[in-house]
């Protein structure tokens, strides 16, 4: 037998359980394998765990356990880190619990917090390069951890009540759909619930719409007061919470 | 090509766990190396590359990973040692050591370290992986001991036999994980005495001390106790036959607070000085 197919054959073993490669061991080999079937899913296990903190708070280790075992016999891991172990674990919760769907949510944030963590580093722009932009034509560069996702239900309260050790709220749906944007300031993540205007304004934004342009589609059927009142406020909370690297 | 040679390091190091970063930035705990687990810092940003940046400032860091699957059949993968490489330079390490193990074949990583059979197969497979690496990193490869929990009815040669060759063929480096030696030497019944007089001392550059636990009539490699007497005896018999290297203990699961693997450390310096001074007064 090819050190290939050995592998092949391990390989399969892990992933079902059925001893195929048992007669190309020595001795009694029945523990050892065992052993091995047990550390793949206990290594994945303790790595959605990890990533998936708080989502695991709210379900609680038997229904967290469940859904991860769910996920892991469904999706054995392909790359090199563990780090990226769990992406489509969210898809995996959204269909466990359809009438949940802040449980989802929440897996969302956890995934998308985790990325932002170490993500690529970007320096927000200074004071000085700030006052000199023409801001019609420029265009924004936003920070490169910043990712934003629709929501329907409470999580954001969820996940700050539980990284804060209180009791959270029950979940409910939100009266309006929201979005929460996620990044990194410095070395911190961070996440904010944003409204459907900025939600829409970072849209643009990121898809490289200048400024001056998003300005006018935002303004849209508003008085010019309101207008630059919105504009305004959000440009300066994109500053404030260091979202902006660059305007040119 | 053959391998520069590797620079030995003498001393006794820590392994850097996010339990103890603050201790490593904020006070100077004595040591005289750390360890770090090389993807924890393949990463693009934020905290992880900024503690190690500040802790590479005050010591000497030893990278050691467990991706690199050395024994795969289909090859290393180019876009793990490229980063592995970008990390690599960017630290400066004393060496970047990995496991005799394969992880994972043709796209599935099972992220634990698997067991190679010991034939001539593997090791024309391992060794055409370690000058693949050993090309790309533009630095010798230094390579860990496994535990294991199965044997290969077609074991041609001995773990040690095999250390032995693959270092000879390719310039290769080893990392001594002792408790691993003790653990494979119980489960397999081999002798762990033997194993230490067989491998290629003078290629050795590091020494993992750690603990383990019993499961189902295997012992397993947990690393979440302090090392255990018999894994000291063995130390103290590899010390007699190591040159300079660099001693570390692992601790990976229930991490005591810093002083408790300080005051460790302190015995496995003391262990080996008594083997030294007792070799001095022979
Ligand atoms: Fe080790």
């Amino acid at each position: 037998m090819s050190l290939l197919d050995l592998q092949r054959g391990f390989r399969d073993y892990i992933l079902s359980g059925a001893p195929e490669i048992g007669p190309r061991l020595g001795g009694d080999p029945a523990a050892g394998l065992a052993v091995y079937h047990h550390a793949y899913r206990a290594q994945l296990f303790a790595g959605l765990r990890d990533t998936f903190e708080k989502t695991w708070a709210w379900l609680g280790d038997e229904g967290f356990d469940a859904a991860a075992r769910r996920h892991v016999e469904a999706h054995p891991p392909s790359s090199w880190t563990l780090g990226d172990y769990g992406e489509d674990f969210p898809a995996t919760l959204n269909t466990l619990y359809p009438d949940d769907p802040e449980v989802a949510e929440l897996a969302w944030l956890d995934w998308t917090l985790r990325r932002a963590f170490d993500g690529p580093n970007a320096e927000a722009i200074s004071p000085e390069a700030l006052a000199a932009v023409d801001w019609d034509t420029a265009v924004l560069t936003l920070v490169p951890t910043l990712k934003v996702g629709e929501v329907a239900t409470n999580c954001a309260a969820i996940w700050g009540a539980i990284a804060e050790d209180q009791t959270p709220p029950a979940a409910e749906p939100l009266p309006q759909a929201a979005a929460i944007r996620v990044w990194r300031q410095t070395l911190s993540p961070q996440y904010r619930t944003i409204e459907a205007a900025e939600h829409h304004a970072l849209s643009l934004v990121l898809a490289g719409e200048p400024f001056g342009g998003v300005c006018t589609t935002l303004s849209e059927g508003m008085d010019e007061a309101q207008a630059s009142q919105l504009i305004g406020g959000l440009l300066a909370s994109w500053i404030q919470d260091g979202l902006v690297c660059g305007a040119e | 090509m053959r391998e520069p040679t590797l620079p030995t390091f003498q001393g006794f190091g820590l392994g850097l766990r996010p339990p103890h970063y603050q201790d490593f930035l904020a006070g100077e705990p004595q040591v005289d190396f750390v360890e770090v687990i090389s993807e924890n810092f393949m990463v693009r940003g934020g905290r992880p590359l900024h503690v190690l940046d500040a802790v590479r400032e005050r010591y000497p860091v030893a990278m050691h990973g467990v991706s690199m699957s050395i024994g795969s059949a289909d090859g290393v993968k180019l876009d793990y040692l490229k980063r592995l490489k970008q990390l690599a330079d960017r630290v400066r390490p004393l060496w970047v050591s990995d496991h005799l193990c394969w992880t994972g074949v043709e796209g599935f990583n099972s992220h634990d370290l698997l067991p190679l059979p010991y034939t001539e197969d593997t090791l024309k497979t391992v060794c055409a992986n370690i000058d693949r690496v050993q090309d790309v990193l533009e630095r010798p490869l230094v390579l860990e001991n496994p535990s294991s929990y199965l044997t290969f009815a077609d074991d041609e040669m001995t773990e040690w036999g095999f250390l032995s060759e693959m270092c000879a063929r390719t310039g290769c480096y080893l990392l001594l994980d002792i408790n691993n030696i003790y653990v494979s030497g119980t489960n397999h019944g081999f002798s762990p005495e033997a194993y230490i007089a067989g491998v290629p001392a003078e290629r050795v550059r590091q020494v993992h001390l750690a603990g383990h636990s019993a499961g189902r009539g295997l012992l397993i490699d947990t690393h979440d106790t302090p090392v255990p007497d018999p894994v000291w005896a063995l130390y103290e018999l590899a010390s007699r036959r190591l040159g300079q290297v660099a001693v570390m203990i692992e601790r990976d699961d229930d991490i005591p607070p810093l002083g408790e693997l300080l005051s460790e450390l302190e015995i496995a310096r003391a262990r080996a000085n008594g083997v030294r001074g007792r070799g001095l007064a022979a």
